[in-house]
């Protein structure tokens, strides 16, 4: 209850003090870091937002679209006869792999059933064209053209016509988001195709891989080719990812540094393929149940 | 609350209208979104503008309108939500305490004040984002406060447009 006389008149008013208001909203904003830092609480208001953005968005890519149009468009005859001598040459050279494929891959069905073994898995893929990289220079992203409108879903492997070129992590209604893997924070099993050793391939600065934890004698050369192992459940077996560029074996280090370079056009523009989801690994059965039923199974193994 | 350009100057300006702010401040937006890839140099339009009606309008620009921004500037650019609206939030608030101070001095002098905020904007940014565990994007990074910085002048006469027109208008004498 409020006596008359006993507060300042109104156009004094001005709210809280600047370093109160100020100390609320760091507060807040702090909060929101931790939340989305640690816990990935916000995915739902980041979509809401991203929707009410989207129209912007769209507008101010209409210039830089229009920019590449032009050059398109003044980009002479002579190129684009070349580029397609090139891709006739590419298709001649390729068509032998290509008609074979056919045969081998009903051979390889036909061996795996004498074998009886799991048929090898076929996804679908949805074609998109990277339309920019994220602003956020912390990270390696681009945005795609295909959201979760066309059934896009975190987690799908991202690749072009040379390798993989990384994984949607975050999907937008109209657009996704790709983490390339020259990423900090992506890695990606593979195996060495000389000879099948399994590792963990980690995105390093400068647009180039890294091979962490490979002890310093592993053999590894440079110019190893390295697939994706297909352990992860997400990406298929033997998509190409990176080739080794310079190992260092230095005797103070434990571990070699095996520094090496993205298979696929990583830092070009174009056009991406987004494999459907993996079917998902069986459970591990075994070791789940012996973690979380300890009781039981000593008592199964005194029966025993 | 500057009716000047300058504290020192002589001109007497119209008062700025609230709805000019706001669409300054969504222009500034637009230019951020705009996909220019990794180029280094390109300033942070709305810690500019940001930082300018805070110098000149302390009372009419909210730290909840900084704090607003900053979120929508996270979503856009796909960065960790709580990292633009920290960064502004702060450079809103000095900015609005230096606010008496920058305008006693000429345009070049208070580029010359801006320049250590928009500096200080990018690096609680990195520091934000260092501690969540990112990559160091490189010194090219900061390039961007110093065009920004060299921005204020041309930003200056753009924004101060509007209050620069006459009081009253006569239309036998148009000019």
């Amino acid at each position: 209850m409020s006596v008359v006389g006993h507060q300042p008149p109104p156009f004094f008013k001005r709210g809280p003090a600047p370093l109160a208001r100020l100390a609320f909203f760091v507060i807040l904003s702090l909060a929101l870091l931790v939340l989305d830092l640690k816990y990935r609480y916000l995915e739902l208001a980041r979509q809401g937002l991203a929707v009410v953005l989207y129209p912007l968005q769209r507008t101010a890519y209409t210039p830089v679209d229009l920019y590449e149009q032009l050059g398109d468009y003044f980009s002479s005859l002579a190129d684009v006869q070349r580029e397609n001598v090139q891709l006739k040459r590419k298709e001649l050279e390729s068509a032998n792999w290509l008609l074979r494929q056919q045969h081998l891959e009903l051979e390889n069905q036909r061996l795996r059933e004498l074998l009886d073994m799991k048929a090898r898995q076929s996804v679908p893929g949805t074609l998109a064209e990277i339309l920019y990289t994220a602003r956020d220079p912390f990270s390696r992203r681009v945005i795609v053209d295909k959201g979760s409108q066309h059934d896009i879903a975190a987690g799908q492997a991202v690749v072009d016509e040379a390798g993989v070129l990384g994984q949607v992590t975050r999907v937008y209604p109209l657009q996704s988001e790709v983490t390339l893997v020259t990423d900090k924070n992506q890695a990606v099993p593979v195996k060495i195709v000389r000879n099948g050793l399994r590792t963990v391939l980690f995105g390093a600065s400068g647009g180039q891989l890294e091979l962490r934890f490979l002890a310093a004698n592993a053999d590894v050369q440079p110019g190893d080719l390295l697939v994706t192992s297909g352990l992860d459940g997400v990406y298929l077996p033997g998509l190409p990812v990176a080739k080794v560029l310079r190992v260092d074996r230095d005797a103070a280090y434990s571990f070699a540094r095996i520094v090496c370079e993205p298979a696929a056009g990583v830092e070009k523009h174009g056009q991406v393929l987004i494999l459907g989801a993996r079917e998902a690994l069986p459970p591990q059965v075994a070791e789940t149940e012996a973690r979380d039923k300890p009781v039981k199974g000593r008592k199964a193994r005194k029966k025993e | 609350m500057a009716i000047q350009p300058t504290h020192s100057s002589r001109r007497i300006l119209l008062p700025v209208r609230q709805w000019f702010i706001l669409f300054s401040l969504a222009a500034a937006l637009f230019l951020n979104l705009i996909p220019l890839g990794d180029t280094f140099g390109v300033p942070d339009w709305v810690a500019l503008v940001l930082a300018f009606w805070s110098v000149r309008e302390p009372l009419r620009l909210g730290m909840g309108t900084a704090f607003i921004a900053g979120l929508l500037m996270d979503v856009a650019s796909g960065s960790v939500m709580g990292q633009h609206p920290l960064a502004y939030l702060l450079l809103t608030f000095a900015a609005g305490g230096l606010s008496r101070r920058i305008l006693w001095f000429p345009l070049v002098q208070q580029a010359l004040h801006i320049l250590p905020l928009l500096l200080a904007t990018q690096v609680v940014m990195v520091v934000t984002r260092l501690v969540g565990g990112a990559d160091f994007p490189g010194w090219g990074y900061f390039l961007g406060s110093f065009s920004g910085a060299l921005l204020w002048f041309p930003l200056t006469f753009i924004l101060l447009l509007p209050q620069y027109q006459p009081h009253e208008k006569d239309e036998n004498r148009p000019i």
